[in-house]
Formats: structure tokens, sequence, C-alpha cells
């Protein structure tokens, strides 16, 4: 008994999980919910003293409207949640395949930005096309911009093994600074710095209502580029190249890919979605541009994609959850009078949380063992 | 700091929520407009930001001047002058505000888009100027008559310099090659308001001493608390005397007070706060606005069911402008000067634009339009020069005074 102490077994052990059934990692996941939001829910009683279930109600209205009597599920906060998931979603689905390749794309807060401006100058330039040319016009644009941005890190990231991560950062300043100079040119009215709403009366190059519904067209546009990009990497063989360069680049040559053509090809189709998702947002949803058309969602869909794990479906779940995280903590911060830097430490707590939960999912826990065995 | 006060005003919303909950549940049937009233706020900033600080200030003030309780009135901080405008508009339009105010120009667009959709909310776009255009009755525009507490703050200057020049402290880098006094300013953007600003600041100036010329400086920033401070630097070094500004900082003054410490002699006058605290001796004092006053009128009107008037600007006739305490270092006689100024801004002996007082490319101004009508921001309509002064501020809100007066060199 007495080297016991000494060879102690700790009391717990970490190791690497090989497989986790759907169920089980469903509810560390949900669990991790529930602790993030008891967590914040003490914070804001010991800021507010307000019953944490009134809080919890308030986030749900913040995202999908007050419950009154004539309470309808398709209220304008529904939409604007639907809506806003949906341009998180977008850029996502566009970072999946270069993420899947492990090419760090950091760049698409810039790659959104130049496909707002160009979608904003076919909106400026062009509103007297008939509303389909303008629309083509509006598409090609953006995803050209959105291609040429991520081109350049991609071509190289091929040629001369370049930094990606901190390429394709430096275009996002380079997109900020030329998103500036476009809003300088543009400003309306004058004096203001900034474009105002393009096109107010006329609504030339607005996404039109479909079924009366501002932003089902957001919808339908995200869903197919959704549906597309899963199909594309789960069944296509490009999809199945990416995946191999993202395991290993040499087991890909060995294979024979031509590595430099798939970094390039991926590059091209990430950045192109991301651009289209400058488009929707600029002509389906804010309809100006600025600087924070982009407002830092190209790193939050950094977030989505990784929890996703690259599956565009699970993507859809993650963007909306955030969504509601980030509409829900808004209006915390309005309806009990804290500022919006609580909003962003409520959402920090949860996503901590979420982030948490993997860790839980990929290894398990090993307690010491109460019985003790024979020695 | 902020946490304790965020605390304190939660805790006192619970309990004036708890407090005023009481009465209205047990007279359910007193049928009160003003109880049913409620307003949104939409702010570029917090009470961090100077510009917006005095916004709430004057928001609050009204309120307890209304009767107006803390429920009624939705504040919305943070606002960026994008979509997120409209929606929160929107959205404050869909909790049943009946007024919806913002704060910063660049929210008028989103404003008024929030406007044609909803005819029974009035809003109103602070220091915005298409209202008129625009042709809708719930949409409207207000500012201040600021031109005038800047050209009171001219005179203050004036009254320094004056003293400088009589009492033979001024050296020679202090005058141009023509004698006059160097003046410098740091100003935000080269647009109207701040072209108004400045003009109203020379007048004022050449109000007391005749012999001033002065270089404006743009920032190219409303607020930029390092950018102000070097650009003031580089004036005091091209030996201006008197600093003002038309920029939200207290970048400025904290320069000139730096430069007053190490043996310079220049003296600043700032905007919207008070700047004695950063530059006990370099400040003169600050043209502000006094904003309770429109809110107290606009909001009243709402609560009322009237009209909110579509172009509201008033000045020193409503006290809805001021300058801020005399600092120490004015010159003797100073007080009694700016009374007798306001009194006759308050009369109407004094113009501010007095077409007498200035002159554009050596000739006097007989004509100049106030209005832009085609969106080419060159005034193109409404006749402001008769009665012998320019009418600032008389046909929209918004200042509209673009003219290069004489005596004043643009550097950028």
């Amino acid at each position: 008994m007495a080297n016991v102490a000494t060879h102690k077994e700790p009391l717990v052990r970490i190791a690497k999980r090989d497989s986790i059934p759907f169920w089980k990692s469903t509810i560390v996941r949900l669990i991790s919910i529930v602790l993030a939001l008891i967590v914040c829910g003490g914070i804001i009683y010991l800021l507010v003293k307000v019953n944490p279930l009134e809080v919890y109600k308030s986030m749900v209205e913040g995202a999908f409207g007050s419950f009154s009597k004539d309470y309808k599920f398709f209220n304008r906060r529904t939409w604007i949640t639907i809506r806003d998931t949906m341009m998180l979603l977008c850029i996502a689905v566009g970072l999946a395949p270069a993420f899947k390749m492990r090419f760090w794309n950091i760049g698409a807060e810039g790659q959104i930005l130049v496909g707002g401006i160009a979608t904003a100058a076919c909106m400026i330039y062009l509103k007297d096309l008939p509303p389909v040319v303008l629309f083509i016009c509006m598409v090609v644009t953006s995803l050209l911009a959105g291609a040429i941005w991520s081109f350049l890190p991609a071509l190289f990231k091929a040629k001369w093994n370049t930094n990606e991560t901190l390429f394709t950062l430096m275009m996002n300043y380079v997109a900020i600074q030329l998103t500036s100079f476009f809003v300088a040119l543009w400003e309306n009215p004058y004096g203001s710095n900034t474009v105002g709403v393009i096109n107010p009366t006329g609504h030339e190059g607005w996404f039109p209502s479909v079924f009366g519904q501002d932003y089902l067209l957001n919808v339908i546009v995200v869903m197919i580029v959704t549906v597309g990009m899963f199909i594309y990497l789960k069944y296509s063989k490009q999809g199945y190249e990416i995946a191999v360069v993202g395991d290993s680049e040499n087991t890909a040559r060995y294979a024979g890919i031509n590595v430099k053509k798939v970094i390039i090809r991926t590059m091209l189709i990430s950045g192109a979605i991301c651009g289209l998702s400058g488009f929707v947002a600029v002509s389906g949803a804010s309809h100006t541009i600025s600087i924070s058309t982009a407002g830092g969602k190209g790193f939050t869909a950094i977030i989505v994609a990784w929890l996703a794990k690259f599956n565009t479906f699970t993507m859809i779940l993650i963007s909306m959850l955030l969504v509601f995280l980030d509409k829900g903590a808004i209006e915390i911060a309005s309806k009990y009078d804290l500022n919006d830097y609580v909003a962003s430490m409520i959402t920090g707590i949860i996503l901590f949380f979420i982030l948490g939960s993997e860790f839980f999912i990929n290894y398990r826990m090993i307690f010491r063992h109460k019985n003790k065995e024979v020695q | 700091m902020k946490k304790l006060f965020a605390l304190m005003l939660a805790i006192l919303m619970v309990v004036s929520l708890a407090a005023c909950a009481a009465p209205q549940e047990a007279t359910p049937d007193q049928a009160d407009t003003s109880s049913d009233f409620k307003m949104g706020v939409i702010l570029i900033g917090d009470e961090n930001e100077g510009y917006t600080y005095a916004h709430m200030q004057g928001i609050q003030e009204a309120a307890k001047a209304l009767g107006l309780a803390d429920d009624q009135i939705i504040w919305k901080y943070t606002i960026p002058e994008d979509e997120t405008c409209y929606d929160t508009a929107a959205d404050l339009a869909d909790q049943g505000c009946n007024l919806v105010v913002s704060n910063s120009y660049g929210h008028q667009s989103h404003m008024q888009l929030a406007a044609t959709e909803y005819p029974d909310v009035t809003f109103i776009a602070m220091t915005g100027d298409t209202a008129k255009a625009s042709g809708l009755p719930n949409f409207c525009n207000a500012f201040t008559a600021v031109y005038e507490s800047r050209f009171v703050s001219g005179v203050v200057a004036g009254m320094k310099i004056k003293e400088l020049v009589e009492n033979d402290k001024l050296e020679d880098d202090n005058f141009d090659a023509d004698g006059n006094v160097k003046v410098g300013y740091v100003g935000a953007y080269p647009y109207a308001e701040v072209k108004s600003g400045y003009t109203a600041f020379f007048l004022g100036i050449k109000s007391v001493y005749e012999k001033v010329s002065m270089s404006v400086q743009f920032t190219n920033s409303w607020f930029d608390l390092t950018k102000e401070g070097e650009t003031a630097n580089q004036l005091i070094s091209q030996g201006c005397v008197i600093i003002g500004q038309h920029a939200d900082s207290t970048g400025a003054p904290s320069a000139v007070q730096a430069a007053l410490e190490a043996g310079d002699t220049c003296y600043s006058i700032g905007y919207n706060i008070d700047m004695l605290e950063v530059a006990p001796k370099g400040a003169l004092t600050s043209a502000t606005n006094v904003w309770s006053v429109y809110y107290t009128e606009a909001i009243g009107a709402a609560m009322k069911g009237e009209t909110v008037p579509t172009n509201w600007a008033k000045g020193y006739a409503d006290d809805a402008v001021a300058i801020t305490p005399l600092g120490e270092s004015v010159a003797e006689g100073t007080q009694e000067k700016v009374d007798e100024t306001i009194a006759a801004i308050k009369n109407g002996e004094i113009q501010v634009f007095d077409i007498d007082t200035f002159t554009v490319g050596g000739k006097k101004v007989e004509s100049a339009f106030a209005t832009d009508t085609d969106g080419d921001f060159v005034p193109d309509a409404d006749e402001a020069v008769f009665d012998g002064y320019f009418h600032e501020s008389y046909f929209q809100s918004a200042p509209c005074f673009a003219l290069d007066i004489d005596g004043i060199t643009l550097l950028n």
C-alpha cells in the first residue's frame, strides 16, 4: 500500500475517441448549449436581477418577434433572422471547399466586399437595363469579382507556395480600402460618407418579393448553392479530389491528381460563392454598400464551416443558431438597457461552450476506478 | 464604473417599471393618449461618444419635461449607417412606436425608406436634409441654427486676438504677408455643414478684429483624436493664434494646451463639449447645440398627435444653441461683448451672413441658392440672399452656406 501513492492513477485521464455515435454527439452539443444558457442567465441575473427565463423569452422574441395574441411566426423579425442566416450560410458554403482542401481562406470578408461592390456598381450604372439582364449582370460580375479576389492567393500558393492565410487576410484589407473608395465615389447624399439606399424609388436591382415575401428569394438562391455544394463535395470527382488534397498532398500527387490545378480551381469556386454572397447581401438585403456589408461575417462563417465539418446541411443549423444568438443578445441588451457589449459577451460565452463541446466529442474522460484492481 | 452605471440604470428601470405599472393597472379606463405614446431612438454611438451623449441628454431632458416614462422610450445604441438602421426603424414601428428619431446624417435614407412604409409613424432624421424633397408628411429633419453659436464663439476668439495685438504679445510669424493675424481651423469634411460653421466662426472673429486670415485643414473624419491633434499642431507651427474646430474629439484643444505650455501663443475654440477639462488654459469656449429645445417641441407635438415640423432650425432666439462657460484665458470684457452679441442676434440686429461683411472673389455676393434639387450637390433653387443677408437654415434645417469667402484658405 505504501507505494500506491507514488503510482496513483490520476483522477481523470483523457483519451481520444475513435468514433462517437451521432446521438451521443448531439446530446453533448445540446448539453453545451443548455450550460451556456445557464451561465448567461446567471450573468444577466447578476447584472439586472431579472428572471433568466424572462431573458430567454426575450431572446426568442428578439429573433422571432414578440409573442402577443395575434402572433404570426413569419413576421419581420423572423424574416430578418432567416435573411441573416442565409447570408451567413452562403459564405460558409463558399468557404467549405477551401477549408476541406486545408486551404485557409481567411479572405471571405474581402471576397464578399468585392462581390458587393460589383453588385452595387451594376445597380447604380446599369439600372436602366431590363431587370432580367440587370440581374444576370449582377450575378456574373459578383461571381467574377469574388473569383478574382481568391484567384490571386491561390495562384501564388500553387506556384510559389506562399502562405495563403496571410495572403487572403491582406486581400481583405485591400478590399476594405477599395470599398471605402467606392463609398466616397458613390456617397449619397453628399457629405454623408455613406452610399445610402440605392435606387430607393424604382427598386432597380433589388430582389423582387416572391409570394409577397421580400426575403424569400434570398432563401431560394442560397438553398440552390447549398444543395449544389453538398452534391459537388460529396458525389463529384472534383469533390473527391478536394478531400484527397486536403488529407495529404503527397497522396494526391501519387494518385495522379494535379494538386496545383485543384487548388486554383477550388479557390475560384470558393471565392466566387463568397462574391455571390456579396450580391445577396447588397441586392437582397441592404441595398447599399459599406464596409459593414461584410461586417465580420466572413470570419464568423469560418466557425460555421468548421463546426459543421463542411457538411452544408449542418451549416444551416449552425448559422441559424449563431444568428438567433445574435438577435437574441441584441434584444436583451435593448430591453434591459444594457449596452451591446453585453450582447457580444453573451454570444461569446455561448460560442465558447459550443466550441468546448467539440472537445468532449473528440475525447473522452476516463475517471479513476473506484474498485481497486489486484496488484 | 460603466457597469455600475448600467446596473443602476437597469435597477432604476425595473423599479420605475414596477412603479408605473401599478397605477396604470388601477385605472385602466382612464383614456390618456400620452400614456400609449411610445418613441424609439436610433443612435450612432452610445453615452461614451460626445455627439450621441448630447442627443441622449436632450431627449432625457425633454422626456422629463413632458412626463414621459422610461418604458415609453426604446433606445437603440450603436446603430451603423446601413440597412441595420432601416431594420431597426421598421422594428421600432412594429413595436408600436409613434415616433422614431435617428441622430446621424447617414441614417437618413434608411429612415426615409421606413417612413414610406409606415405612414402612421413619424420619423425624424436629425441633421438630415431630404425631408422636404421627399414630400412625405411623416418624415422630418431638424438641426439647430448652430452657425449663430459659431459666430459668438468667433467673437470670443476675436476679443482674444484684439487683446494679444494690443498688448504686443504676437510675433512676426503670427501675421501673414498682409499683416493679418493667422487663425487655424480643424475641419472634418469639406461639406456645407462644415463650411457654414467655419465661415460663421470667421465672420464672428472679424466682427471684433478685422485684420485676420484663416487656414482650414480637413481631417476627413468626424472623430479622430490623433489626426485632429496632429492637424492642430501643424496649424500652430504655421503661426496660427486661434485653433477652431468642427470635429468631435478633444484632439485639437489638447494639442493647443500642450503648445501653450511649451511657450507658443495659441488658444482653442471647441465644438459640442466643454474643452476646459483637457485645456484649462488653452480653451476659450466651445460652440454647442441645446438639443432638448428641439426634442421637447418635437416629442411634445408627436405626443399630442400634432404634426412635427418638416424642417426645424432654431437658434439663440429659442435658446437652442449656446457657448460653453468661458475659460480663464479669455480677454477682459469678453462676457459683456458676448452678451451684447447674443442680444443683437436675438433681436435681428446682427445677421451672421450679412453680405456687407464678406466678399467672394473680391465681389459682394448678390445671389446664392440654398437647395439642391437635381442631386448634383450644387444648390440650384431657393434664392437665399435677400434683405441684405444669406438666409442660412431658412429653406431647410441643415446648413447650406457653401461659398468660399475671401480671407479663408483651404489647405487640402
